[in-house]
């Protein structure tokens, strides 16, 4: 089992991720920079990190969802390859197309920084199904443009196809129908704006991320 | 030549941001502002003197960066 963390300039919770990845797979993650142009072929899941790629320049994630790594990275989702994205690494998968909708400026437009109380709104995921039958999980949450937005027809797409993961429990931000992550059609490029990988150890308060990245090493 | 490229958010995409500025503004008593939209202003400076040319180029540049097509749209003005 190898895992991967693409790291973008100012990305800043690649190392938690590293750390989540070793924790549940007993190996260290492979760090990626983001001018490399191949995600090694042996690699088995690959995150994208928090934080702030180029300073949220343009839009947040814009630049990074364009660089020579992203690039690969969308040719290996549509094999197949297990992505998940959390927070600034959800704007990266918005912005590059690989999960549907945007993420706009906070509706209360404050920076959100806080445990968040989260729903699980699909237990039978790649990405959720070592919960057993957990509905309520807490991830820290530290945004300001994690207004999740797509349009009705979008929406109810993704509600009719099981595509709606997490659910907020008491909406932060403004994101339309709560939704805090989802995944794509093929069910394993996975984003969320909460932060699972600072909830894998007591210290951080709790360890309710735990359960997704056992999910998703599980599932390969 | 200079390419101007405005990008903002489609209509019916909430904008937080200009709601708070329509706010502030009916605050200091300019209370015929019914609401405010904010976008940004994206200058380019471009080679070559072939403006339609310029145009298709810059539409592929917002296609492809400049916006995000899901939430935005944009309008380009080329200058000489």
């Amino acid at each position: 089992m190898k895992t991967a963390v693409i790291t973008f300039p100012a990305s800043n919770c690649n190392r938690d991720a590293a750390m989540a990845l070793e924790k549940v797979t007993g190996r260290p993650a492979q760090m990626i920079w983001h001018r490399e142009t191949e995600i090694p072929s042996d690699i088995d899941f690959v995150v994208l990190p928090g934080g702030f790629s180029y300073g949220d320049y343009l839009r947040c994630g814009a630049i990074a969802s364009r660089s020579p790594i992203v690039k690969d990275l969308v040719a290996k989702a549509e094999k197949g390859l297990p992505i998940a994205g959390f927070c600034n690494g959800f704007q990266v998968l918005t912005e590059s197309g690989l999960l549907p909708g945007a993420l706009l400026r906070n509706k209360q437009l404050n920076f959100v920084c806080r445990p968040q109380k989260l729903t699980i709104e699909n237990g039978n995921t790649r990405y959720t199904s070592q919960y057993a039958g957990l509905k309520e999980v807490i991830f820290p949450i530290a945004h300001h443009d994690g207004n999740y937005y797509a349009d009705d027809a979008t929406l109810n797409q993704l509600e009719k196809e099981g595509r709606v993961v997490f659910r907020y429990a008491g909406n932060p931000n403004g994101s339309a129908r709560d939704i805090a992550g989802i995944v794509n059609e093929g069910g394993n490029v996975f984003g969320m704006m909460p932060h699972p990988e600072r909830a894998i150890d007591p210290v951080h308060g709790g360890t309710d991320g735990l359960g997704l990245f056992k999910s998703i090493i599980e599932s390969i | 030549m200079k390419a101007l490229v405005y990008v903002g958010l489609k209509p019916g995409v909430l904008d937080p941001q200009g709601r708070a500025i329509a706010r502030s503004l009916n605050d200091l008593g300019f209370d015929e502002v019914t609401g405010a939209f904010q976008g940004k202003v994206i200058e380019l400076n471009l080679s070559g003197d072939d403006k339609d040319h310029a145009k298709a180029r810059v539409t592929e540049m917002c296609e492809k960066l400049l916006a995000n097509t899901v939430i935005e749209s944009y309008r380009i003005e080329i200058e000489d």
